[in-house]
């Protein structure tokens, strides 16, 4: 037949055989989007590592002292009432103190300090444990800080548009080009001073001004990239030729938002929500390195490095096990965000 | 260079100029915030002894004159008034003292992680997925995630207390070898990481192709076409690498006592010197600002491609 013909070509509207109805039915259920991201992310042997050994670390940070019979502030040579004995200072791994040795003479089992102890007789494995729940908890919530802050602003930017969009993204230029660093040292030196008197006796005196100055600096500095990443998303999403398309099918409002606008705005805030995590114990680890981090005795993995520096030459392995934490932490949570990118976002894939 | 590249270098200085003014405003009042002036905590000073003392300084005075007269001082004569805790040097002094080594560190660091960073990324780029490509992805990962405290203290440990190869104290020449090679490691990582990638792209390109077609030789592809252009994204990292090196050499400092800026400044923090940490808080912010406006403007130069916003 003519291929420029008119006439309607009556096979077109002939009932389908059941050759043709067999050739239209569906193979498998079909995957969403967020099941297509988890079986990319399975397959990536290396992200999945670094999940198992971020979930491993967290998981251990977190039970390890519910069980363990030393804690953290626990000064094993102190007693009341009776002078201090000093034998539980630096004892090296699998060491004992006086008392201890007595006991286990006499027949007694004493839980062994694995990592030894600290120059004031505490136990080094449980401050190691004690200060990576402190790191995680940190880069955790300064994350979720970030995320609120930065996914508010940059939404309201995206949506209203116009002067509102200017001012927010001229002071956000200014702070992204702020040398952050300088600033954080800066605001987290007054903060712990100026902070202490205000919080004392509430809650947040036993999280500890510094801790809390932390927080304060990541929510006054960091929301900006956050904030920039969703203004750029909300209003190049809201152009693309699919929501248009989908528009043009009769898709109300709704539909628009749920299933075009959300989901792919969520995988790239989630994605450097989790590569935020890493800079956060980064910059933790910085300041309590430089003197300006959690307040003691609470360690962290900075400051147990830093406290680490004085007896450098007697006890370089309570310097090195604190440094190979951080690093293991650092480096697995970073992979496992470029999996969860590569996973989630391949077209951000660089 | 057209209107239209003027006008963002214009706008980009004026950016600049406001983050300049943006942290020494900041600055200011911060340090003014905090509780307990800076005579507080010291021995005992009679009402008498801390109302001279802070006439002297000029703490009596309104803030908002305070705020104009410093403004004032380090635009015109660049004086960021005396140290309060090294009695009888201006800051401005005591910042040029510790800025001779500091320079020295930071300029050496830089040069030889662009130098060793832009070779390794190469060379890597073009014997891809080759045992020394895979080798040198290992390694700059594992770099790039370690901190420059904690990689200054293995370095430390290694070099100097079990090796005994070089000396831990960096107030000497040889002593600044480590501090050197601490500050190196990340931004060299970062470069060679940034060279393979962007030398793998250009390597990809069409006039690649065509310049091989046309019987250029494999040395003046490699030189000549793909590693010039694979470097323009090096350009970029320039101001973020000096802002690294700048935070990392307050730690590095740290840890090997070098006598520079850096450990002058973390010395500062903890006597609450608030005229030296000022001062040298805007120095260094200047620093890294002036650093990123000549690495942005650069980069919109070099590349005539670049499509400007």
């Amino acid at each position: 037949m003519n291929k420029m013909s008119l006439h309607v070509d009556v096979d077109a509207f002939l009932p389908a055989t059941d050759a043709e109805k067999a050739y239209m039915v569906q193979m498998r259920p079909s995957s969403t989007f967020f099941k297509d991201g988890v079986k990319r992310l399975v397959k990536n042997k290396v992200a999945l590592t670094s999940f198992i050994v971020i979930v491993l670390i967290t998981l251990s940070s977190i039970f390890i002292p519910v069980f363990w019979p030393y804690s953290y502030d626990n000064m094993l040579g102190v007693t009341p009432g009776k002078p201090v004995d000093s034998s539980y200072n630096n004892l090296a791994p699998f060491t004992y103190g006086r008392t201890e040795q007595k006991q286990i003479q006499d027949g007694a089992t004493v839980f062994p300090h694995i990592f030894g102890t600290d120059s004031s007789g505490r136990d080094y494995f449980i401050r190691v444990v004690y200060g990576t729940r402190i790191s995680l908890a940190v880069g955790f919530f300064a994350s979720i800080i970030v995320l609120v802050i930065g996914m508010t602003i940059g939404s309201i930017a995206g949506y209203c548009g116009g002067k509102v969009d200017l001012i927010i993204m001229r002071i956000v230029d200014i702070i992204y080009s702020l040398p952050d660093m300088l600033m954080v040292i800066l605001l987290a030196s007054v903060l712990k001073i100026g902070l202490a008197p205000v919080i004392d006796g509430t809650v947040f005196a036993r999280i500890g001004s510094n801790i809390i100055s932390l927080f304060i600096v990541f929510g006054v500095l960091y929301w900006v990239s956050m904030s920039r990443l969703i203004r750029g998303q909300i209003l190049s999403l809201r152009e693309q030729e699919y929501v248009l398309a989908s528009r043009a099918a009769g898709a109300g409002g709704h539909w628009i938002i749920t299933k075009h606008l959300l989901p792919n705005c969520i995988s790239v805030v989630i994605i450097s929500t989790a590569l935020q995590i890493p800079s956060a114990i980064f910059t933790e680890s910085y300041l309590s390195f430089l003197g300006l981090g959690v307040n003691a005795p609470m360690p962290s993995l900075g400051s147990l490095a830093s406290d680490a520096l004085n007896g450098i030459t007697s006890y370089p392995y309570r310097l090195v096990i604190p440094a190979v934490v951080i690093s293991l932490i650092v480096l697995s949570l970073n992979l496992f965000g470029d999996g969860l990118r590569d996973a989630f976002d391949p077209k951000l894939r660089t | 260079m057209n209107s239209k590249t003027l006008l963002y270098i214009v706008k980009r200085i004026g950016l600049a100029v406001l983050t300049v003014w943006v942290v020494i405003t900041i600055t200011f009042f911060v340090m003014r915030a905090v509780p307990g002036g800076p005579f507080m905590g010291e021995k005992a000073i009679s009402p008498a002894a801390q109302a001279a003392l802070e006439a002297k300084y000029g703490l009596d005075r309104p803030l908002s004159e305070q705020y104009f007269t410093y403004l004032k001082d380090i635009l015109t004569r660049f004086d960021f008034g005396p140290s309060l805790k090294q009695r009888g040097r201006t800051v401005t002094e005591i910042i040029a003292d510790g800025m001779k080594t500091s320079v020295k560190l930071g300029v050496v660091a830089a040069f030889s992680a662009l130098a060793v960073g832009v070779v390794l990324g190469a060379v890597a780029a073009l014997r891809r997925n080759s045992i020394l490509d895979r080798a040198v992805m290992v390694i700059t990962t594992a770099f790039v995630s370690m901190p420059s405290f904690i990689m200054g203290s293995l370095l430390l440990v290694l070099f100097a207390v079990r090796l005994k190869v070089l000396p831990a104290n960096g107030t000497t020449g040889a002593g600044l070898i480590l501090p050197i090679i601490t500050l190196a490691l990340y931004p060299m990582a970062y470069i060679t990481r940034l060279t393979r990638s962007s030398m793998l792209d250009v390597l990809g390109q069409d006039y690649i192709r065509t310049a091989r077609a046309k019987g250029v030789s494999g040395m003046k592809i490699i030189f000549g076409h793909a590693l010039k252009n694979a470097l323009i994204p090096v350009i970029t990292y320039f101001g973020p690498m000096l802002a690294y090196i700048v935070t990392g050499s307050l730690v590095v400092e740290r840890i090997f006592s070098v006598p520079g800026i850096g450990r002058a400044f973390v010395q500062s923090i903890t006597n609450r010197d608030y005229p030296m940490v000022m001062g040298t808080t805007i120095v260094l912010a200047c620093l890294i600002v002036v650093m990123n406006l000549v690495s942005d403007i650069l980069y919109k130069v070099v590349d005539p491609r670049i499509n400007l916003e």
